[in-house]
């Protein structure tokens, strides 16, 4: 179980959120289609942290990035 | 050995001691035609049909665990084809055909059991699409019926279809092809086979690296050294994706995941798999009277293999509408497996960028039900440097030309699940 801290409302359990994936960053919107499928599709997979997305919806409603270990689940600021 | 009548009776005479290992140990040596890197029921597979059908036996399997520790020893054992796509529907529709007769070509019981598979309905909508799924596989030579809620009732005792069940079952899609086979005998029945026609098995050995030079992969890096070869297959689920970046290739993947449940052994009540569509819950009782259940994901990335509460609490409150009797039992274990899911949900297999390198992975958590057809089409693939037809689909550009395999028909949707 995920306690998720939301910049708002703190640590809260995580059917509270939303998944928002990966924290990636979109190209411009007429960047070439290669562009945008190494952003959309390709992953890196290759670190035991990422930055992602979360949404608190049966919250504040509000959209926030964090860092998390994947094998841990720890989330480091 | 030849497993018999005989062998067992001789064997309990020496209180069963002496039974040979299921793959024998090995030395392994410093070079190998083939590389497959992940002892899995696919890696394992690919072996044993390189060796039965292409005579190739200068084959390296290595895994960083044991023999079918991954997600093939950790799957639900669910088989059946209902697809409505004919790249995902054939390939499993072929290994539903394997199914059927790998028990006596590998002199091992998978417990195949063809009890019928059920795809609840509860909706009109939901149940209009099921009836296009089943025409689909009609026109590919598939068995499949469509349910009424009655019929349901009748053919499964126990199940809630009533008016006042919070979502009720208005039919059902029926495979009766569809049932369970025995995971780990999968992966011991094709690592038995392949070790006995003289591939090399190796176990708690990681793969840490590749050795290339030109775009041409010249051996692995081990924690037992280098092993040159001529072509290798990372067949490694959701290590697959590092171990591709390890030679710069990036996979469309999202790794998450994915847990599964038994509860305590009960009486028979169940002779089918039932798969409940109203949020996710599928069910089905092995012979020992467990009932062994699976949901969604866990719905984020991780790497954990450690599930997460809200999910077990999910997936449970979706069985019990199904079958309000499942409220008085207990739960005995859970556990969880990393599924790697592509940006369209489906797998990717076939060729890479380099040259000599191949890639079965994405499975997710569909993929144990495709295990011989995968390894069947695999070895082809190897041996032959033909690109079988049922592999063709599943090709890693997919996802820069757009050919997506979008089963679910909702477009290309990154962290799809
Ligand atoms: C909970 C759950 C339920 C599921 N239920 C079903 C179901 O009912 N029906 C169905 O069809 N599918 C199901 N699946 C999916 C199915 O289990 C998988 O798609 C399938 O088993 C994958 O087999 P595999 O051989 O490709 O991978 P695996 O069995 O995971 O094998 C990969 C191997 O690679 C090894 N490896 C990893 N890294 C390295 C390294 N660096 N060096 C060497 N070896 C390495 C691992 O140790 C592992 O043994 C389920 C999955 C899960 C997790
Ligand atoms: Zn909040």
């Amino acid at each position: 179980m995920l306690l998720i801290p939301c910049p708002n409302c703190g640590e809260r359990d995580e059917i509270e959120f939303d998944y928002g994936g990966r924290a990636i960053q979109y190209p411009a919107l007429n960047n070439s289609m290669s562009d945008w499928h190494m952003v959309l599709h390709q992953r890196d997979n290759s670190t035991e942290t990422i930055e992602e997305f979360w949404y608190h919806q049966s919250g504040c409603e509000c959209w926030f990035k964090v860092t998390r270990n994947l094998n841990t689940h720890e989330f480091e600021s | 050995m030849k497993y018999s009548g005989f062998s067992l009776l001789k064997n309990s005479f020496s209180g069963h001691k002496h039974w040979p290992n299921i793959a024998a140990d090995i030395e392994p040596k410093s070079r190998y035609d083939i590389i497959i890197v992940g002892a899995g029921g696919h890696g394992l597979a690919t072996a044993h049909y390189l060796a039965k059908n292409h005579q190739i036996t200068d084959v390296l399997v290595i895994d960083s665990g044991w023999i079918g520790g991954g997600n093939t020893g950790r799957n639900t054992t669910i088989v059946r084809s209902d697809y409505l796509l004919n790249a995902s529907f054939k390939l499993k529709d072929f290994a539903l055909q394997l199914w059927q007769a790998l028990s006596q070509e590998l002199n091992f019981n998978l417990m195949y059991s063809p009890r019928g598979y059920i795809d609840l309905a509860h909706s009109d909508g939901e149940l209009e699409h099921f009836l296009s799924r089943a025409n689909a596989m009609r026109l590919g030579g598939a068995n499949v019926e469509i349910l009424s809620s009655q019929q349901v009732a009748d053919r499964v005792p126990g199940i809630d279809v009533s008016d006042n069940a919070r979502f009720p079952v208005c039919g059902a899609l029926y495979q009766p092809d569809g049932g369970v086979v025995r995971h780990d005998a999968v992966a011991w029945g094709f690592a038995r086979s392949a070790s006995t026609a003289g591939v090399h098995i190796l176990q708690n050995c990681p793969v840490t690296g590749f050795t290339a030079k030109d775009n041409h992969i010249t051996g692995i890096s081990t924690t037992r050294g280098n092993i040159e070869c001529n072509k290798v297959l990372i067949s490694a689920a959701s290590a697959s994706s590092k171990l591709a970046s390890m030679v710069d290739i990036k996979l469309p993947m999202d790794l998450i995941n994915v847990q599964a449940f038994v509860s305590e052994p009960v009486k028979p009540i169940l002779d089918s798999v039932v798969n409940y569509n109203a949020g996710l819950a599928y069910i089905s009782q092995t012979d020992k009277g467990e009932l062994v259940m699976g949901g969604a994901t866990d719905g984020y990335e991780s790497l954990a293999r450690r599930g997460s509460f809200s999910s077990i609490e999910d997936t449970l409150a979706r069985a019990t509408q199904m079958f309000p009797f499942i409220s008085r039992l207990r739960l005995m274990r859970h556990w969880s497996g990393t599924a790697d899911i592509p940006m369209d949900g489906n797998a990717i297999v076939g060729r890479s960028p380099v040259e000599n390198l191949y890639l079965n992975c994405g499975w997710g958590y569909a993929g144990f039900k495709a295990t011989p057809a995968v390894g069947w089409s695999m070895a082809e693939l190897l041996a032959t440097e033909q690109l079988p037809q049922l592999l063709q689909p599943f090709a890693l550009d997919r996802f820069k030309s757009g050919a997506l395999i979008d089963d679910a028909g909702i477009g290309p949707y990154p962290w799809l699940h």
